[in-house]
């Protein structure tokens, strides 16, 4: 994920480690929360969890359907669960489950889906979780947020504690560029947006903020003033951040590692044209399953790294009214 | 409940009747429902709320109570009808069942009525639940016990053999699985789509306890729920529960067409003259 301008972030820790990091702070504190996998404790990181807590730590086995069911049980019973898989194991699978014992009943039940997007590299399609925004963004009462480096997503883990309600995390398998410090603070449902650039808008979630940074930096080199929203928090949508977007840039590019189907991109325009309809542009995975490769070649082969955000801010602005 | 004065065996035997006259009734004033698999239920639902369960309509909130989940979501009207039977639920509801705005939804809804412990009605994941329930009972030290009951065509789901193996493994031995064996499912017999049997063995060999009973011999019933409520083999248990699909209403009994149809207003009539009779 190389740039050909001087702006540079430093590499981090993956979304999903910090994940892990976070479930043992809450742990330590709040006795009610426990933690279930489906033997993907150490992929997901929850086995940070479940070495502190091994009394509160329950490896379900290969069973995404019993595991989400488990979970909606132990939510009834008065525990704050935190159930993980990979993202495409647990939405897809579990989806049902998700729906009729979480979802339906609204219980107070928390989930993270790792290795989300083609930027798990190496394994393949069937182990990406390309679908899972849209699925759980399909779930009424679901609160869905994509953390885009170890501070927003350890941030958004204790947010998670702290709602009453149906959760769902996205985290990643790469390390990730460090966008934020310990000091930033994290809200459900309100972005977080860089700069104040009026030419274009770049909404953005997950591993794409930091492209779409590297993206606005290699605008403004070529004297486009754009802005980065990273839009951490999927639902419920931060509506008056589009909008001002929409109404400062009149020009918006969405970005994500999801499939468009259903993904950020879409519940963005659908604010956009009820609210301030403007030209809007689209990265993100285009109708098919990725294959193995690494993650870099994966995110460069499949349009997501910053030369292609920038593609798309000038085509959307010449679009601009 | 167990420090009242038990109601006898006829006492509750009356109680079933009656419930099998609100069952007819509410569906047939639904004018949509399952009167099969819910009137396959009832000595059941009678013996668990009258008898076996600790729990205490004043305080549902009680966290020692039993809990009990109707898996097979289909068969609420039973469950809505000894609700209001033991003081959960106003009787006056009981004709709403199933209409805009009631809490009595087609199937069992928590957020529209919060005695419910779970809300079901996609088949296959109420075992689930209940072993979260036995595994916060464990956690917590609290000595309440979960009872689940689960269609015999449900068990065609997948995810009830994720969660057998579960529960038998972790000897999950505050957990009792009640299957309503009746035969039959929507499209027809269970024999002649997908039979599940021998439902015993399959439970025995992934870890529990099991016990097959005549589920409408309520003196069987009770002392059969009883034992598993109280069972000391460390392990889960399943009571297999053999039922008539339409107990009680002849026209009903044992005919497939009965698992998803309202009796007419004239077929109530005489299904409540039938069971007035007993």
């Amino acid at each position: 994920m190389s740039t050909t301008t001087a702006f540079t972030l430093k590499m981090g820790a993956a979304t999903r480690e910090a994940y892990g990091q976070a479930l043992a702070e809450i742990g330590r504190v709040n006795p009610n929360v426990v933690a279930l996998d489906a033997d993907l404790a150490k992929s997901t990181y929850s086995v940070k969890f479940a070495k502190e807590f091994p009394a509160r730590f329950f490896s379900i086995g290969i069973a995404e359907a019993n595991m989400v069911g488990i979970a909606g049980g132990l939510a009834l019973s008065g525990k704050i669960p935190f159930a993980s898989s990979f993202a495409v194991f647990l939405c897809d699978k579990g989806m049902d489950q998700l729906r009729m014992s979480i979802a339906y009943p609204r219980v107070n039940a928390k989930f993270c889906g790792s290795h989300a997007g083609v930027s798990i590299g190496e394994d393949g399609p069937s182990q990406m979780g390309i679908e899972d925004v849209a699925l759980m963004c399909a779930l009424p009462g679901f609160v869905v947020v994509v953390p885009s480096d170890e501070f927003c997503a350890r941030a958004l883990v204790h947010r998670m504690v702290e709602h009453v309600g149906p959760c769902y995390m996205r985290t990643g398998r790469p390390k990730v560029p460090v966008i934020y410090g310990p000091e930033d603070k994290f809200e459900i449902g309100k972005a977080k947006v860089h700069g104040d650039g009026k030419d274009v808008a770049i909404i953005a979630c997950g591993l794409e903020v930091a492209q779409a940074l590297y993206a606005k930096a290699q605008l403004e080199s070529e004297g486009v003033q754009a802005r980065v929203v990273d839009m951490h928090t999927i639902k419920p949508l931060d509506e008056a951040a589009v909008e001002k977007a929409a109404r400062e840039c009149g020009a918006i590019v969405t970005a994500e590692e999801h499939l468009l189907d259903g993904g950020m991109g879409s519940h963005v325009a659908q604010a956009v044209a009820r609210l301030h309809p403007v030209p809007m542009e689209f990265v993100g995975i285009r109708n098919t399953y990725a294959e193995s490769g690494t993650p870099d070649e994966l995110v460069e082969k499949y349009g997501l790294t910053a030369k292609y955000l920038v593609a798309a801010a000038r085509v959307v602005m010449r679009r601009k009214r | 409940m167990s420090t009242q004065t038990l109601p006898s065996l006829d006492q509750l035997k009356q109680v079933a009747n009656k419930l099998r006259i609100d069952i007819v009734r509410m569906i047939g004033e639904a004018g949509s429902g399952h009167p099969g698999g819910s009137l396959s239920e009832v000595e059941l639902l009678v013996a668990l709320y009258g008898r076996v369960m600790r729990h205490d309509p004043a305080h549902p909130d009680w966290p020692d109570r039993d809990r009990f989940v109707l898996s097979k979501g289909h068969g609420v009207p039973a469950l809505y009808a000894v609700l209001a039977e033991y003081g959960y639920l106003d009787p006056a509801l009981l004709p709403t069942l199933r209409k805009l705005g009631s809490p009595l939804q087609g199937h069992p809804d928590k957020r529209f009525l919060a005695v419910l412990e779970a809300s079901t009605g996609s088949l296959g994941q109420g075992l689930s639940i209940g072993i979260g329930m036995a595994m916060a009972a464990r956690m917590d030290k609290r000595d309440y016990r979960t009872f689940v009951m689960v269609g015999d065509g449900e068990i065609q789901e997948g995810q009830i053999w994720e969660a057998a193996m579960y529960a038998g493994f972790h000897k999950l031995d505050n957990l009792i699985c009640i299957v309503d064996y009746n035969r039959q499912q929507l499209d027809g017999f269970l024999k002649d789509i997908l039979d599940p049997a021998p439902v015993g063995e399959k439970f025995r060999a992934f870890g529990w306890d099991t016990m097959d009973i005549e589920g409408h011999d309520l003196q069987e019933v009770i002392a059969a729920l009883e034992k598993a409520r109280n069972s000391s083999v460390g392990t889960p248990t399943c009571v297999v529960a053999h039922t008539v699909k339409g107990q009680g209403v002849s026209f009903m009994e044992n005919n497939p067409e009965w698992h998803g149809v309202a009796p007419k207003k004239e077929q109530v009539e005489a299904a409540v003259k039938e069971l007035e009779k007993k």
